[in-house]
């Protein structure tokens, strides 16, 4: 006769450990086996991109997506290469990441901070993904950032403009490839002052969030610091669709020009308003009234069509760069879907190139010698005296000699002053570059005050 | 003087949206009793009829230029609308010119026709439900139209541009003894305005002056009664959802002109002309269109630095302030009455 132990209580608490252990996401039970959180085990790698499907960005992020898609074909070896063929680093061969074949699963942002770090969370939980990277706003992308940073997984960030994503707001698991407010403004404000001069009154109008505030502190600092004088800053809210009665108190306010800190619907409608009060045709103080938008997007400026002609603004990239890194993407991403690139595409195209590079070199997908190898290097950006000039240099992404900054995980590359074109001669042909402004003149310290208040800290891991 | 002035003339184009969506909504709860929160997708909808328009007038074959370049190093396709071609240059242009004034003849069928679909396929269906009920059904109603719309058309705004003649500002302060520029308004604002008068006036003249507006007036104040009388009220409500529906969707193509249509428009003026209905009163035509231009007024004025830096936030929530004033002071509305919603 055996004895039986088996108790009710006995099965319950045991169910209940079990279930626990079962129900506990892997993100916080990495195995003891791997040394890092979603290890490659296998012939394949999973990235996870994070771009709005939805939601009023929703173009942008499906250009996001296209250009993905394009940079896993090239690293699997397919296609014509890309940017692939221009890049300066060479340790990519075309057959996947260290021998993996590259596959993607997406996630949709939908713009929203909750959204984006439950779709990130999925992927990272779920299908495994090794690094997730995309997005078109900074709320995602700060708040993508740090969930990466907690899970112990790579974010590449997508189209991010706000200061904080590699300011306060900074991580070490997170990477920037694309510009920032700081460096729109550094750029701008002295093609301002050869074109409409240095006795200028301004008058902001800013979008009411991270993006807008850090937006507004670089132009007020950098159009201050060339004589002008700011008139008045004021915010609007982000769900304005009618900016009527923000544009009508600008038209006697002495203000002569008119900067609006606005991206997407906003900047549609804003500048629409503005131009629609006559503003444009407007003298006060003697000058010609001018309105300037700090940060430009092709997708956007469609949509304000013939309102953007002659207006200044700031970009990443544009498809009509000549360098051979910019003409080899946009001959692949033109032939495979009809139409040119626009900067969210390119820069979310370099994002998955330059994480592919650093792991290859590197030899490892472990996220602390993925940061070793993206940004711990020695080399530097020629013309800069710094001590903060330490990182990975690279070349032939479209953008020039690019540093990507040890000190916080941003790129420093030549900015695009842009203008809206006078006559186009297709529905892509809307800006003109009208100069590139060095790096050297974009340039700042990791501890300059618009940056302070954040550390970088430490990679995780998650293992 | 000149900015009280200029912040009237505001409030007065944007009330003027918040009224004709208002008119619309009322017209439905007057007749149907149903609370459509699909109304702000017929007016999304309106606004799309008119980028319809004008894709369709700028429908064009490509002829190819040797002597330019596409962005690929090919040679650059030039796209000639059919329309320049069949009726000259100058007036297919012209005509494209003038799309956005032109769809109003293609919104109005096809909204009427929306309407009635709307109506007999699905909101029918909901009269003998709670208003919670409808509510659901119209609201995701406005979902499922609006990520139609962005299927088709993107989620990018889309540029609806006013005709040239209509283009720029006016210079209203000379007009009225102010110095020059003191007082520059843009002109399809002012043509906006006039324009949802003219509705407004037209659809009130249609109730009270016509046989068939004084039986829908008659079926709002006793439907059952009408019934009696033999007349098919349910038809004459069907008829005038279709107006509503109209209405809206006029709205929707003369406001695009003011700022691009995107597919989430609609939302956008939802909740505000929700609360300028029950500000108005349930059920009350006049009440609505009061309440849409005192609105749109007191939005316009909150949203002057004077306002913003004096109660920072101001030009968030006036529009929810005044309707809990006036809601705690007349509970029925500026002019509501007694028995409309309620038990």
């Amino acid at each position: 006769m055996s004895k039986n132990d088996v108790t009710r209580r006995g099965v319950l608490k045991t169910g209940a450990i079990a279930g626990a252990g079962v129900a506990l996401p892997t993100i916080f039970t990495a195995s003891s086996a791997a040394a890092y959180v979603n290890e490659p085990t296998g012939g394949t790698v999973t990235l996870g991109f994070n771009v709005p499907q939805t939601g009023p960005y929703a173009d942008e992020g499906a250009d996001e997506l296209r250009a993905y898609e394009l940079a896993v074909e090239h690293l699997n070896g397919g296609g014509d290469g890309g940017m692939l063929n221009t890049f300066s680093s060479k340790a990519l061969q075309g057959n996947g990441i260290m021998g993996k074949k590259v596959q993607f699963v997406t996630g949709d942002t939908q713009t929203k901070s909750d959204a984006a770090r439950a779709s990130a969370k999925s992927m990272i939980e779920k299908d495994g993904a090794i690094m997730i990277t995309g997005g078109s706003s900074s709320g995602v992308a700060v708040a993508v950032q740090g969930l990466c940073q907690e899970a112990g997984v790579i974010f590449m960030a997508g189209l991010t403009h706000s200061n904080d994503t590699t300011g306060k707001d900074k991580k070490a698991n997170g990477f920037r490839h694309f510009f920032n407010a700081y460096m729109s403004g550094a750029a701008l404000a002295p093609v301002l002052a050869a074109r409409y001069g240095k006795d200028r009154k301004a008058y902001h109008l800013t979008a009411d969030y991270t993006w807008g505030w850090t937006q507004e502190e670089s132009i007020k600092a950098a159009t201050e610091a060339l004589g002008w004088e700011t008139i008045n800053a004021v915010k609007t809210p982000l769900a304005a669709t009618d900016f009527s009665s923000y544009i009508a108190p600008v038209l006697n306010s002495g203000a002569d020009v008119l900067i609006l800190n606005h991206y997407g619907g906003n900047m549609v409608n804003s500048l629409t308003n503005a131009v629609q009060f006559g503003l444009r045709e407007k003298m006060v103080n003697g000058k010609q009234f001018e309105i300037v938008v700090p940060l430009y997007s092709r997708l956007m400026a469609k949509g304000a069509g013939a309102n953007v002609k002659g207006i200044l603004g700031s970009t990443n990239w544009h498809w009509s760069l000549q360098d051979e890194g910019s003409k080899a993407f946009v001959k692949s991403f033109g032939t495979k879907y009809g139409f040119p690139p626009s900067q969210a595409a390119h820069t979310c195209y370099c994002q998955a190139v330059l994480y592919a590079d650093a792991v290859q070199r590197a030899g490892s997908f472990n996220p602390c010698a993925v940061e070793e190898a993206l940004t711990g290097g020695d080399s530097s950006l020629p013309g800069i005296s710094s001590a903060a000039n330490k990182g990975f240099l690279f070349d032939g992404l479209g953008n020039g000699q690019t540093l990507y900054r040890g000190a916080d995980h941003q790129c420093f590359k030549d900015v695009l002053v842009v203008r809206g074109k006078e006559n186009p001669t297709s529905e892509f042909d809307l800006l003109e570059v009208v100069e590139v402004t060095p790096a050297a003149q974009v340039w700042y310290e990791p501890d300059h005050p618009m940056f302070a208040g954040g550390e970088l800290g430490t990679c995780n891991p998650g293992a | 003087m000149d900015a009280f002035l200029l912040q009237i003339l505001n409030g007065l184009d944007k009330g003027s949206a918040y009224a004709l969506i208002a008119l619309g909504l009322t017209l439905i709860f007057g007749t149907l009793g149903v609370v459509n929160f699909a109304h702000g997708a017929l007016f999304m909808i309106g606004a799309f009829c008119a980028v319809t328009v004008q894709r369709i007038l700028n429908l064009s074959f490509e002829t190819l230029d040797l002597t330019q370049k596409d962005f690929l190093g090919n040679p650059l396709k030039i796209k000639t609308p059919y329309i320049e071609s069949w009726f000259g240059q100058d007036i297919g242009a012209a005509i494209i010119d003038w799309s956005v004034p032109l769809a109003i003849l293609f919104a109005i069928p096809i909204m009427v026709l929306i309407g009635f679909v709307m109506e007999r396929g699905l909101i029918k269906h909901f009269y003998k439900r709670e208003h919670a009920d409808q509510i659901l059904v119209t609201f995701g109603l406005a979902i499922v139209l609006q990520e139609v719309v962005k299927y088709f058309f993107g989620a990018n705004p889309i540029q609806t541009p006013e005709p040239s003649a209509l283009r720029g500002s006016v210079d209203l302060g000379m007009m009225i003894g102010f110095q020059v520029n003191e007082i520059v308004y843009p002109i399809w604002r002012l043509v906006y305005f006039f324009f949802s008068v003219t509705i407004i006036a037209g659809i009130f003249a249609f109730l009270q002056f016509t046989t068939f507006g004084m039986v829908v007036r008659a079926g709002m104040a006793d439907r059952e009664t009408v019934g009696l009388l033999g007349i098919n009220i349910d038809r004459r409500f069907t008829i005038m959802f279709g107006v509503a529906s109209a209405v809206a969707g006029l709205a929707g193509v003369m406001y695009g002109p003011l700022n691009p249509p995107n597919y989430h428009m609609g939302m956008d003026f939802l909740v505000l002309s929700f609360v300028v209905v029950v500000v108005g009163g349930m059920g009350s035509l006049p009440g609505a269109v009061l309440a849409g231009f005192m609105l749109g007024i007191l939005e316009s004025f909150a949203s002057t630095t004077w306002a913003t830096t004096t109660i920072p936030g101001i030009n968030q929530i006036i529009i929810y302030l005044v309707a809990i004033i006036i809601l705690l002071t007349r509970p029925r509305g500026l002019m509501g009455r007694k028995g409309v919603m309620e038990d």
